[in-house]
């Protein structure tokens, strides 16, 4: 599979996705499903700056992912899938095959906890993942490559 | 910041924003010009809360580290919604202690000041 990772990040692309994780894994793509994003070409420009000019980055929307995640999944470059929220992975996870979901970066919003320093989660956020889990999908928490994935069962 | 003089706010991963701050304020004398933004425990509407409360009212110069992040895209995403600020990346300490010194220029001309500045000082040894 050319997806190596599956991450959840409210920052979307930025140092710790491109270089953090894109370089041990030496990606050559990033599909960044946000239907904001694939809705904005202003956005779309910002986030090119952010990327080398030997990553691709594909901008999608949710309900691009039935479409065209097989595609993406047979392409022999490897991939990181990236949404800002929960809610958006668990539609990718509906649309295509996912086996684990990488929590990378959740921030504090009104009604979210701390469960980590760089995972914040509400109740319903805690539900949405449980229910990925029940459903097959591994749930992990993990900045960097260079820290130990969290269970999502330490996160409760 | 709210006299209506041009500052400088420096958005910057961690600790960095504010020891660039610091040391420009050891190094040139001058207090009150700059503003340090870390995007620590941050994320992305809190950057920009950040960046945007920095910015207050008045003209403004951002300048970030680089030109990618959640830093550089709270920076532009504050920027866009003002003609009287602007986006500088790559800061380093020669073109913030230049910046202090430069107040009564207008943003645009300040901020393409600050650019030359900042890369006028990287040198080969």
């Amino acid at each position: 599979m050319a997806i190596v990772l599956f991450r959840v990040d409210d920052r979307l692309v930025h140092g710790q996705v491109v270089i953090g994780w894109g370089r041990p894994l030496g990606i050559g793509r990033i599909v960044l499903v946000d239907d904001g994003v694939a809705g904005s070409d202003w956005e779309q420009e910002l986030y090119r700056m952010a990327v080398p000019a030997e990553i691709e980055l594909r901008f999608a929307r949710v309900a691009d992912v039935a479409a065209e995640g097989a595609g993406w999944a047979a392409d022999p470059r490897p991939t990181i899938l990236l949404t800002g929220d929960i809610a958006t992975m668990a539609a990718v996870c509906h649309a295509m095959p996912v086996g684990r979901v990488n929590l990378g970066g959740l921030h504090h919003k009104p009604g979210r906890s701390e469960r980590l320093p760089f995972v914040f989660l509400a109740e319903d956020d805690l539900r949405q993942l449980q229910q990925l889990e029940r459903e097959g999908v591994e749930v992990t928490a993990q900045d960097l490559p260079t820290s130990s994935p969290v269970a999502l069962g330490a996160l409760a | 910041m709210s006299d209506g003089s041009l500052h400088g706010v420096v958005v910057a991963h961690g600790e960095l924003a504010a020891a660039l701050v610091a040391e420009t304020e050891r190094i040139s004398g001058q207090a009150g010009v700059l503003q340090a933004v870390s995007n620590a425990g941050c994320g992305p509407e809190q950057i920009e809360e950040r960046v945007r409360g920095a910015v207050g009212t008045g003209p403004a110069v951002l300048f970030v580290d680089m030109p990618c992040g959640s830093c550089f895209f709270a920076a532009m995403r504050v920027g866009r919604e003002r003609s009287d600020v602007r986006v500088v990346t790559g800061v380093n300490l020669p073109m913030l202690l230049d910046f202090v010194n430069q107040k009564a220029l207008p943003p645009e001309e300040s901020a393409g000041r600050a650019a030359g500045k900042g890369a006028e000082a990287i040198r080969k040894g």
